[in-house]
């Protein structure tokens, strides 16, 4: 058996690479609860991939068929709704999880130097995802989904000179069609998973290569020769890692410790999510919006238009500028000045346990805005919410534009040198 | 074309179907309960199937989740002479269904997904005369409804009922009615309601036909999860004890 293995490793280095990303990779022993939805992610990705494998077996992308081939795996198919119900619950649930682990990165600085490119890979991965839930949501050809689409590929219309020949194009015809399906079709079940898949391949290399943040933001990669040898970890660390750096005994190994942890967080974010998929699928009309399970008819226009909860926020603020063209900007703007964000942020203390009560109050009252803005997309048109809304987009921004200013020249707690005991 | 796509995208609560803001009446839905949804079926077929489909859903299925053996399902609840394996589609052509109503009627098998069933319950059980209309019937949950009222050898004749209420010290018609059967109908007002509770339940069941199986596969997941999580928790602080 030995022989055989060592046969395969010299012909490519599966023990090498297991050993360096999984098994030896150091990681900090003072990781929280907010740490686990990286690997949530990873495992829903998992999910989506496997369970859409499946449903693309019995469903027809054409406009005749789309509806009553769905309907067919709900009734039909062995298990099909269990599987259709992992799917489409699986895709606010990535939606969940992503959320979570980019305010993570937000509280902990995890996008400061020198993180700035995982960062960057990361809300790749998002914008990528975006565009994979929005046209995995067209599929299933229901009002919402036709209606949906109409909403959204006519924002491209907006753009000036090309703009509605560029919505031609998208389209694939004059109006969303069994073109449009047929093409998003296409690019939901084998373009944007591809580069999805690529994205987090990088997002995990660039993270394995400046390491994991932690809670308190302290490095755990030392120079070479600066640490005493009782200050080093006992741990068996991947001499990738230990050839560059002093590794501190602030570390534990990803296999067996950060693995077991994630499996903790996993038993009990299953235990949500099958209640949700065995109970409530629909999540009261979030995950599955009502009007979705009537068939697309371009002659009756819904009564209401509402995007999936996890794109509310942005909807929020298109609806809040009262210009087509400049609402498309800003909405493009809220998701670009995320990317920024390493650059926005001037400081040099990562983790909010350091940093000034404004910078905390910041982040909660950014958070809380989000959070609203997403209620304000994804509810019936008030009169008193057209203003809420344009003051929550303001409040949107005001928080890069006060990050901004104040992180320069913040008043911060020192860092301890080393994670705390 | 560019404009419409701007108030489309603007106005987006713009009210373009009839709505109502009518109270609804809330109903008692059990998956579990076979003789209503087997009556459900019953009224169905006999009323409903007439001009609505349930496109999506086999007899043969149906007759299997609600109890009802196929020989006498086949004898008693279909009536056009498919075998048990069809679907259960409506034989009203539907080129004639536009030229009669203006468009065919939609097909019901999610119906209780998109409305919901207090909305369909409340709708059964609120057509009232207006002989304004096309089909003489009017609903008040459904403004300008364009269905005849199908139901009435069932409910009767039922008409608009105005609640009186004081205004200045006199006795006014309040804009709140309910409806009320001339009594001329099969069945009382209460067995009227219990009717259409099962035909809600029977709508509901064929919205979702693997919400029971769901739950019971479920409730079992949901156990060997808790179990998951308590030997993954003891082994994670095992590993962990060491780690200060």
């Amino acid at each position: 058996m030995n022989a055989f293995l060592n046969w395969i490793e010299a012909r490519i280095p599966m023990m090498r690479v297991a050993n360096m990303h999984a098994i030896q990779y150091p990681a900090p022993k003072n990781m929280n609860f907010w740490y686990v939805f990286g690997f949530l992610a990873t495992i829903v990705l998992v999910n989506q991939i496997v369970t859409g494998i499946w449903l693309t077996m019995n469903f027809e992308p054409s406009a005749e068929r789309a509806f009553a081939s769905v309907e067919y795996i709900m009734r039909e198919v062995d298990y099909g709704w269990l599987i259709r119900y992992m799917h489409s619950t699986g895709a606010s649930a990535f939606f969940v999880v992503v959320y979570m682990h980019m305010f993570r990165g937000m509280i902990y600085g995890s996008y400061q130097k020198p993180r700035e490119l995982l960062w960057i890979f990361g809300m790749l991965i998002y914008l990528a995802l975006m565009a994979e839930a929005f046209m995995g949501y067209v599929l299933p050809w229901g009002q919402m989904s036709y209606w949906g689409a109409q909403v959204i590929v006519s924002l491209f219309g907006a753009i000036p000179v090309i703009g509605p020949d560029l919505v031609i194009w998208i389209q694939g015809d004059y109006v969303i069609s069994g073109a449009t399906l047929n093409r998003f079709f296409a690019l939901h079940v084998i373009a944007l998973p591809l580069v999805i898949v690529i994205l987090v391949f990088l997002h995990i290399i660039a993270l394995h290569e400046v390491g994991s943040n932690n809670p308190d933001g302290v490095n755990i990669k030392h120079k070479k020769g600066s640490l005493a040898e009782e200050d080093k970890t006992k741990y068996e660390i991947h001499e990738y890692y230990t050839s560059k750096y002093d590794i501190a005994d602030d570390i534990v190994p990803f296999f067996p410790h950060i693995v077991l942890k994630d499996l903790v967080a996993f038993s009990i974010f299953l235990f949500v999510f099958c209640y949700i998929l065995f109970f409530a699928p629909e999540m009261g009309g979030k995950f599955l919006e009502h009007p979705n399970f009537e068939i697309a008819n371009p002659l009756k226009t819904p009564e209401h238009i509402f995007p999936v909860w996890y794109f509310t926020p942005f909807y929020a603020i298109l609806k809040a500028v009262p210009d087509k063209l400049f609402g498309v900007l800003t909405m493009f703007a809220a998701i670009g000045v995320l990317f920024a964000l390493p650059w926005v942020d001037r400081s040099n203390v990562r983790s909010w346990r350091y940093r000034s009560g404004l910078h905390k109050v910041n982040l909660i009252v950014f958070a809380i805005v989000f959070v609203f803005l997403g209620y304000l997309g994804g509810t019936p048109q008030e009169n008193w919410k057209i203003i809420s809304s344009q003051i929550a987009t303001i409040m949107y921004f005001a928080f890069f534009v006060a990050l901004f200013l104040y992180s320069k020249s913040e008043r911060t707690k020192p860092v301890p040198a080393r994670i705390s005991k | 074309m560019k404009k419409w796509l701007a108030l489309l995208l603007f106005v987006p609560s713009v009210t373009f179907a009839a709505g109502s803001n009518y109270p609804l009446d809330s109903v008692d839905i059990d998956l579990k309960d076979k003789p209503s949804l087997q009556n459900g079926a019953k009224i169905f077929m006999n009323y409903c199937l007439g001009c609505h489909q349930m496109q999506y859903q086999r007899y043969q299925r149906t007759f299997n989740d609600l109890g009802i053996p196929e020989e006498l399902g086949e004898e008693y609840l279909q009536f056009t002479g498919e075998k048990v394996s069809d679907y259960i589609t409506t034989p009203m052509p539907g080129e004639d269904a536009a030229k009669w109503f203006g468009g065919p009627p939609p097909d019901l098998t999610l119906v209780a997904r998109v409305r919901g069933p207090e909305w369909l319950y409340t709708y059964l059980r609120t057509f009232y005369v207006d002989e304004d209309k096309k089909f003489g019937v009017n609903n008040l949950v459904f403004p300008d409804v364009g269905m005849p009222h199908v139901l009435e050898p069932l409910q009767g004749t039922p008409r608009k009922v105005y609640k009186e209420i004081m205004v200045d010290g006199k006795m006014t018609k309040s804009e709140v009615f309910t409806v009320e059967s001339d009594g001329n109908g099969a069945l009382s007002p209460e067995e009227y309601d219990d009717a259409m509770r099962d035909l809600v339940n029977y709508l509901e069941y064929s919205g979702e036909p693997s919400r029971l199986e769901s739950e019971s596969i479920g409730r079992g997941a949901l156990i060997f999860i808790v179990i998951f999580f308590v030997f993954a928790l003891l082994l994670k602080k095992e590993y962990w004890r060491d780690v200060k």
